[in-house]
């Protein structure tokens, strides 16, 4: 199991080295390059040499990225052109504020996914199971930005019952006013889990209840409790990898939700990147949440291998 | 009346049954699919965009560009404008008509292209195996290693706006998944009975790859392909959304969602129509590509 674990994290390292070079690569794909979006044009061409020299822009390319990639090492992930702050300062604060979005939209996602698709597959082919499964195509179907913008006008002009922008005070959700302010954006980012999550659970408990262990189980007189759960331990690796997936899609994409609710999270920080040209800060967005994903799908993987010991391959 | 002999069986209904068992595939394939109301009504909503977005003078009577500055935010139903009017007095219904055209392109071009992509270095990588399969799956690797959305943004971001990076970006991110599902099917296609028999009777790797792994692997590949398209439509608007994709005063479902934001509060049901569009569309597309996943009996 250690050697498994070990052997997935050293496979991590190629990967995360061919990311930083993808980052590095678009980064020096963009027209222009840093001082031609710091200086402006009348400049003296000198001038502006001189500063390319200054920030050895005018090394090749390989030196460059080993310079780039030492700094991020030592976790310095550069000066913000804009704010001229440490971008690891702004980063990892709206990461949190992303965080606190996400994780309570990944619970409620995958906990509803999990028990609608159960409860679908369970009792297939009646009226509950075609509910539950027009409630899963409908999740997977919506444009959760979209989503947003209805809830926005429905719970905040219409009722006047919700606010509808921004997270109240910073911090931890306790308050109340917090938690109201968390309502809408975490059941907008629910949808495309629960939806996504049932999906997969209905085909898989479908499958394995199809399966001769099954029958073995119930003939055998186990309690229809005790089935269920060697049903559900068997549809966990699956589901797990895909929950892993599912994770990493709500923390890059809640950038579309926290633009419809102003949120201050990575993705709005990432949003007033793009249209600042503030590259640090951009590169540096990318490459964080590019490295949570992959450390995500390690742990499921080790998770995988903890509950289906043939994974330990 | 002619009296027929019990035990004469006729030439036609011979020959029937015969074609009957012997039917290929795909003939199975459309008989089933014709049997699925739900997908059948489903492409024949997407048929009637298609042909709104071809031809969108048939449906509308205003130009989507022509602004109004006396006609601005006007409700649904009013007079002249049946949908309403956007926030510089443009009719609703001519936009959400004419900015199908975009949002399709935007969202169903990438999935072709990653297809075509995807699809061949997948079968080439389970194929081919050995270097040729550790060199393209471990760059599927890194690029896997981006959630989709936020390669697309990353793209986008840093490249520009517009319709063309905004294909690029989505193609580029649906390449990966496209790769690993076509390299999975294809490694198993390869090792099956009749495949190692054309090998031994000496058949070309072309002609295998065409008339053997072709035929068994298109299938799975063509029905995830296809359950892609509601993704790429809803990225691709909200692409728009972010003001990374379409660029304006073009008509597009998500740029539109993006520019009535600021009227939610005077008008919010105009303001969250467009989002009707992206939702029926990629809803229709999905649950045809359910329908093609049953009629073609596909498991992934």
């Amino acid at each position: 199991m250690w050697a498994y674990t070990v052997r997935r994290l050293l496979y991590a390292v190629p990967i995360l080295l061919g990311v930083s070079m993808l980052v590095f690569a678009l980064i020096h794909l963009a027209p222009g390059d840093v001082v031609d979006l710091l200086v402006p044009p009348e400049v003296p061409r000198e001038i502006a040499d001189s500063l390319r020299h200054r920030f050895a822009l005018d090394q090749p390319l390989h030196i460059q990225y080993l310079a780039w990639l030492g700094r991020l090492l030592v976790g310095d992930l550069g000066i913000s052109f804009f704010t001229n702050r440490p971008v690891s300062d702004e980063l990892f604060g709206a990461l949190g504020n992303t965080l606190v979005l996400a994780v309570p939209a990944a619970l409620l996602g995958f906990g509803l996914g999990t028990l609608l698709g159960a409860l679908a597959a369970f009792n297939r082919g009646t009226g509950l199971d075609k509910l539950f499964s027009a409630t899963a195509i409908t999740g997977v179907s919506l444009p959760h930005y979209w989503v947003g913008i209805v809830l926005v006008a429905v719970f905040a002009v219409v009722l006047n019952a919700l606010p509808a922008q921004g997270m109240g005070p910073a911090g931890i959700p306790t308050s109340w006013e917090q938690i109201q302010h968390l309502i809408l954006p975490v059941v907008t980012l629910s949808l495309i889990p629960m939806g996504v999550v049932s999906r997969l659970v209905r085909a898989n408990v479908l499958e394995i209840l199809s399966q001769e262990f099954v029958g073995a189980l119930d003939a055998k007189g186990l309690l229809r409790r005790r089935v269920l759960y060697h049903v559900m331990k068997n549809a966990a690796p699956s589901t797990l990898a895909l929950m892993g997936l599912q994770l990493g899609y709500l923390l890059a994409g809640s950038i579309l939700i926290e633009t419809v609710f102003n949120w201050p999270g990575s993705g709005g920080l990432m949003n007033l990147a793009i249209f600042r040209r503030d590259i640090p800060v951009l590169s540096a967005t990318i490459l964080v949440l590019a490295t949570i994903f992959v450390a995500i799908n390690i742990l499921v993987d080790v998770l995988q291998a903890l509950i289906d010991p043939r994974m330990r391959r | 009346m002619t009296e027929v002999p019990a035990l004469t069986i006729t030439e036609p209904s011979q020959a029937t049954r015969r074609a009957q068992q012997g039917k290929g595939y795909w003939q199975r394939v459309w008989e089933r699919l014709q049997r699925d109301k739900v997908t059948l009504a489903m492409a024949a909503i997407l048929a009637l965009l298609l042909v709104m977005v071809v031809f969108p003078a048939w449906f509308t009577v205003h130009d989507p560009y022509q602004a109004s500055v006396l006609h601005r935010l006007k409700p649904v139903g009013y007079p002249g404008h049946w949908l309403g009017t956007d926030e510089v007095g443009r009719d609703l219904w001519s936009r959400m008509v004419y900015g199908g055209r975009l949002s399709l392109v935007a969202g169903v071009l990438p999935v072709f292209l990653a297809f075509l992509i995807g699809g061949f270095l997948g079968i080439l990588a389970g194929y081919a195996g050995g270097l040729i399969n550790t060199v393209i799956m471990r760059l599927v690797d890194v690029l896997y290693a981006f959630p989709s959305i936020l390669l697309a943004i990353a793209i986008t971001g840093i490249l520009g706006s517009g319709l063309k990076n905004t294909i690029l970006a989505l193609t580029i991110a649906f390449v990966p998944p496209l790769v690993r599902i076509s390299e999975a099917v294809t490694a198993q296609a390869r090792h099956l009975d009749f495949v190692e028999a054309a090998r031994a009777s000496g058949a070309g790797i072309f002609r295998i790859l065409y008339y053997h792994i072709l035929n068994n692997v298109l299938g799975p590949i063509l029905v995830y392909a296809t359950s892609l398209i509601s993704v790429g439509i809803i990225l691709a608007a909200g692409l728009s959304f972010l003001g990374l994709g379409v660029t304006p005063p073009n008509p597009e479902w998500g740029l539109m969602l993006n520019n009535l934001r600021q009227a939610l509060w005077v008008d919010p049901v105009v303001a969250a129509l467009p989002g009707v569009m992206i939702f029926i569309t990629s809803m229709c597309f999905n649950l045809l590509s359910d329908g093609l996943r049953q009629a073609m009996d596909v498991r992934l």
